[in-house]
């Protein structure tokens, strides 16, 4: 078993993710390849420096990249760091997915000897 | 923060499932690996008692998980503490997780929502605040899945997150 628990850069990425703020921006990015800052912060109620704060928290972890075109800053998401926060709590689904399998024969076992018993 | 959801649907009573959640005797059929045995298991059986469970993977290795009940309600729900004894990674040392089971009667069946979290450490970098929202929403855990094409198993686990939210 190999339950070692995440890198200091996989705590980063999982507390990025913890924000539901930051998850809309990384599901916007992740439909559209790239997204200007000003059409990123438009469906939200909170104001331009608050959208780039929360930017700042992802590129600092990893998620996103930034690059200025003119006037305008595109940033684009960096999947790498979402698919090691999802291989790493896979390996959890691993570790608990057979035996919640056994504890259910199990159970269901005892409750047809019940079953039987009790004819 | 991060947390994992198992949801299974049992064909037995939610008083089954309990026991077998949570007595020694239940334990020990249940927890071990696939491969290898469960050597030692304790438990308590009470808010405030102690687990233990030990057991050998098949490359030879030992583990030992330990935790304390943290809340019992026979048959519907129990909470634990949960943390690697030995056979943990170092990094691991220090992190108590938090394992949420609930039990909710179907007819004569049970389903049964298996919550592991607290899985991460939340040391967060004083660049960000910390949030106080614990566990991932939906619309994260599809992103995640959409990034990975983790199974489709997974998606159905992931979907009582939000519920399941720990502390």
């Amino acid at each position: 078993m190999t339950m070692s628990h995440p890198t200091p850069d996989l705590s980063r990425t999982f507390a990025a993710l913890a924000d539901p703020t930051r998850r809309a921006i990384l599901a916007r990015l992740e439909r559209e390849e790239k997204v200007s800052i000003s059409a990123l912060a438009e469906p939200f109620a909170i104001k331009l420096p608050a959208v780039m704060k929360h930017l700042d928290v992802l590129a600092d972890a990893g998620l996103i990249t930034r690059s200025k075109q003119g006037r305008t800053v595109d940033v684009r998401l960096f999947p790498k760091p979402l698919r090691q926060a999802a291989a790493w709590l896979e390996r959890y689904e691993r570790f608990w997915s057979p035996r919640l399998d056994r504890l259910t024969a199990l159970a269901e076992k005892k409750e047809a000897e019940m079953h039987r018993k009790n004819k | 923060m991060t947390s994992l959801t198992l949801v299974r649907r049992i064909a037995a009573r939610p008083s089954i499932v309990f026991d077998a959640l949570t007595t020694a005797e239940g334990i020990a059929a249940w927890w071990g690996p696939d491969d290898g045995p469960v050597l030692a298991a304790q438990s308590d059986v009470r808010v405030g008692g102690d687990y233990l469970v030990r057991f050998r993977m098949q490359d030879g290795s030992e583990h030992e998980a330990r935790g304390e009940y943290l809340e019992m309600v026979r048959p519907k729900r129990v909470v634990m503490s949960f943390r690697w004894a030995f056979g943990g990674a170092p990094e691991e040392i220090g992190n108590i997780s938090r394992v949420e089971m609930e039990l909710r009667a179907i007819g004569d069946e049970t389903e049964l929502t298996f919550t592991h979290a607290n899985l991460v450490a939340a040391s967060i970098p004083s660049a960000s605040k910390p949030s106080h929202e614990q566990g991932w929403s939906v619309a994260l855990d599809k992103l995640v899945l959409c990034l990975t094409g983790v199974d489709s198993q997974w998606i159905a686990a992931s979907a009582g997150n939000e519920k399941a939210s720990g502390t």
